[in-house]
């Protein structure tokens, strides 16, 4: 089987808005070469006890001397759904009938921006720490945790507490860990989900140990991983997505490009023309799409979880999104782009936009808005009274999770912290 | 009972826990068909297969963390980096997360799994095969670091690891690989971590070592016993966390404590051991406590490997020196 022609993303596939230009040089589709060896490995993967056959590279038929010709070609497909102000750009996928579950997660979408925006207000007035705002990226954020399964691994980086929401993740465990306070990492529910990552990319090749371990056991399940623009350029990525490749991995990674990492833009971040090219490198599908609309989303991440769940191996989608906030509260975003810029990416933000969409097919109104603002504001506040009133840790919390158990030196020491303990 | 030298002892030990544990996997380069570049790992994917024994793609960070994910889905992976001077690029893995998984969840993560690595110089190696860089683990809290000195110790040592519910780093002293054969039983049987082995009981110096330090240190032992001095000698073992109870024992007991080790003295584990000997023993001591270590330059090219690695003689005088003369 070749898994690296994705026989969805190439039906879908839109000439005129591919985002690789007419460029004969770097417009290229997943075949070939890379093709042949992927497909190789694969089945090298599949085969569990049999040794491991070498892969065929076939060798090109020698050009004359002088002349150059094309070995490989590839291409980067972009996808959406609905334009800026949420009108259907055609045909809509099938899950979009689905109104349920569309309202929710328009209303996830409301909660987690809704919610944002008390976070950053807590930091301001020194009742939280630092922390990162999601704002005009709900919809990336929403629609991978609406396309993944709950027997399903989800990795982030720091911001996408739309999926950790979506996920079942407590508000009161995202306030504790900006907070400062490890118990924010306690996940009741799919409690084999990763917590936040700080160190950029080093949650990929963890990753990619998670999705291994589910095909060592041949389970129908996969690991969702996020990374941001930035993440795209540490070594860690590239690490984690070329075992993925070679090894056929139920990975799909989705690439937040959210244009800025902190302040350095994404043109100056590298000179590849698209962040999902970098896949093709690692003999993986790649497909760019409209992080801002939330159909896309859940469609495109569904299609790549049902592949890796069903042993096609591992996708990269870069998501187009906009962080429409400074990068965390310790940040000023006015410091590296203009007024203007921020203002036309207000115009493509995903809340309004799904709204729209919501309300031309009579499926949300005002009443209904008011009422989930309500909803949103008094559990918000409710998640905020309970993290404020929450003691925080004794000392020998800092002692108990270092080993499964208590060394003689740790004791000692756990001792001497208890002795000079603060009380505040 | 085979005779054995510590590196069949090694593989024996993977097979076992392989055998007796359906989740056991082995990771790293080279580690399949070829069976590891020091053989460690020979057989294991003709007998256990392809699936539970993967060549991983050549990067140290990928092995370690995707160690880390495996672990948390409950895999219990034993992964090799092929030369300790090539865990650089795994320290991020290894410090940002290895040591703190379980701690930042509260407990709800974990990551028991193995890190296997060869460790120090002494085979005329290439450039960064040599290095000896167990202070750099040892400073993280969160991880264990194991070193066996024998076949023996090799086996028990290495079941343990794979057992214990903490990311362990199992160092394996490249000099010892096949440096002597020794009878071991193949019957499962773990030794205690973070645990001292005596090796030779003594009176007048306490002799602290580990790794392939551990023969000079002996021969140095036999040696002063012919001049009068009876050595306790000490085989660290479970560098971290440390079993610092036995060497203070020790250390009471003799009122001399000569520290020898491979790696560099600056910041060294054997900084950490003298200075709990001072702080806890201080009274104890005799005469004042020394360290007959690598020096603290870069792991010379091979020519000069043996002049870098404590020798006999020093070790010797390092003796000599702590008994007053």
């Amino acid at each position: 089987m070749d898994r690296s022609v994705d026989p969805e993303i190439a039906a879908h596939h839109k000439p005129g808005t591919s985002t690789t230009g007419d460029g004969a040089e770097d417009s290229a589709a997943v075949t070939g070469a890379d093709g042949a060896a992927a497909s190789a490995a694969a089945s090298a993967a599949a085969s569990a006890a049999a040794a491991i056959p070498a892969p065929a590279i076939p060798a090109p038929a020698m050009p004359a001397a002088g002349e150059a010709r094309v070995v490989a070609r590839f291409e980067i497909p972009y996808r959406a759904c609905l334009d800026r102000d949420g009108r259907p750009l055609g045909p809509l996928p099938s899950f979009a009938s689905d109104v349920e579950l569309l309202r929710r997660m328009y209303r996830t979408m409301v909660r987690a921006r809704t919610f944002d925006a008390k976070a950053v207000n807590l930091q301001r007035t020194g009742k939280l720490g630092t922390y990162p705002s999601c704002l005009g990226q709900e919809a990336t954020h929403v629609g991978v945790g609406a396309a993944m399964h709950p027997e399903d691994v989800l990795f982030t980086v720091y911001r996408e507490i739309g999926t950790k929401f979506w996920r079942g993740v407590e508000l009161y465990s995202v306030l504790m860990y900006w907070g400062g306070d490890e118990r924010g990492t306690i996940y009741t529910r799919n409690p084999q989900d990763f917590p936040f990552c700080v160190p950029i990319g080093s949650q990929l090749p963890q990753a990619a140990g998670a999705a291994f371990a589910m095909q060592i056991r041949a389970e129908r399940r996969c690991t969702l991983a996020f990374v941001g623009d930035g993440g795209t350029s540490q070594g860690a990525f590239y690490e984690a997505i070329n075992m993925a490749g070679a090894k056929a991995l139920p990975l799909v990674c989705v690439i937040v490009n959210n244009r800025y990492a902190i302040s350095v833009p994404v043109s100056q971040q590298t000179a590849a023309r698209t962040l999902a090219q970098k896949a093709i490198a690692a003999g993986i599908p790649a497909v760019q799409i409209d992080g801002n609309d939330a159909l896309i989303v859940r469609q495109v991440v569904g299609e790549a979880l049902a592949r890796a769940r069903a042993g096609g191996g591992p996708t990269i989608i870069e998501a187009l999104t906009y962080r429409l906030g400074d990068h965390t509260t310790s940040d000023d975003a006015t410091r590296y782009r203009s007024r203007e810029e921020v203002d036309d990416a207000w115009r493509a933000e995903p809340i309004a936009r799904l709204r729209n969409f919501l309300t031309a097919r009579g499926a949300w109104n005002d009443t209904e808005e008011e009422a989930l603002k309500r909803a949103c504001a008094e559990e918000i506040d409710a998640a905020v009274k309970q993290y404020l009133a929450t003691p925080k840790q004794s000392t020998d919390s800092m002692f108990d999770y270092v080993l499964a158990e208590l060394t003689p030196a740790l004791r000692a020491q756990r001792d001497e912290a208890r002795r000079y303990a603060q009380r505040s | 009972m085979a005779k054995m030298t510590m590196v069949e002892a090694i593989n024996m030990a993977h097979a076992w826990e392989m055998a007796h544990d359906p989740d056991v996997v082995v990771l790293g380069e080279d580690v399949g068909t070829n069976g590891g570049v020091f053989r460690a790992t020979v057989g294991l994917q003709q007998r256990f297969g392809a699936t539970r024994v993967q060549d991983t793609p050549l990067a140290e960070g990928l092995i370690a963390g995707a160690a880390i994910g495996l672990a948390a889905q409950g895999i219990k992976p034993v992964a090799e980096i092929q030369f300790m001077g090539f865990i650089y690029p795994a320290m991020d893995q290894i410090a940002s997360h290895m040591a703190r998984l379980r701690n930042r969840t509260r407990g709800r993560l974990t990551c028991p799994l193995v890190l296997r690595m060869p460790h120090g110089g002494g085979i005329h190696a290439p450039e960064h095969h040599s290095e000896s860089l167990e202070a750099l683990l040892c400073h993280h809290a969160g991880l264990r670091v194991v070193c066996p000195t024998s076949p023996l110790r090799a086996y028990g040592l290495l079941l343990a690891s794979i057992r214990c519910p903490d990311p362990v780093i199992f160092l394996e002293p490249v000099r010892l690989y096949r440096f002597m054969k020794q009878e071991v039983e193949d019957n499962g049987e773990a030794l205690p971590l973070e645990h001292c082995f005596v090796l030779r009981e003594g009176a007048d110096v306490t002799l602290v070592t580990w790794g392939a330090t551990t023969v000079e240190s002996l021969k140095a032992a036999e040696q002063a016993a012919a001049e009068g001095i009876s050595c306790e000698v000490i085989d660290v073992a479970s560098l971290a966390p440390i079993d610092h109870e036995t060497i203070l024992d020790s250390v009471v007991k003799t009122g001399r404590l000569l520290i020898v080790h491979e790696a560099a003295r600056n910041c060294g584990v054997g900084a950490e051991i003298a200075a709990t000997v001072a702080e806890q023993a201080l009274y104890d001591l005799l005469t004042p406590v020394r360290r007959v270590t690598g020096y603290d330059t870069i792991m010379p090219f091979y020519r000069l490997e043996h002049d870098y690695i404590p020798s006999l003689a020093r070790i010797l005088d390092g003796i000599r020196a702590v008994m007053g003369d």
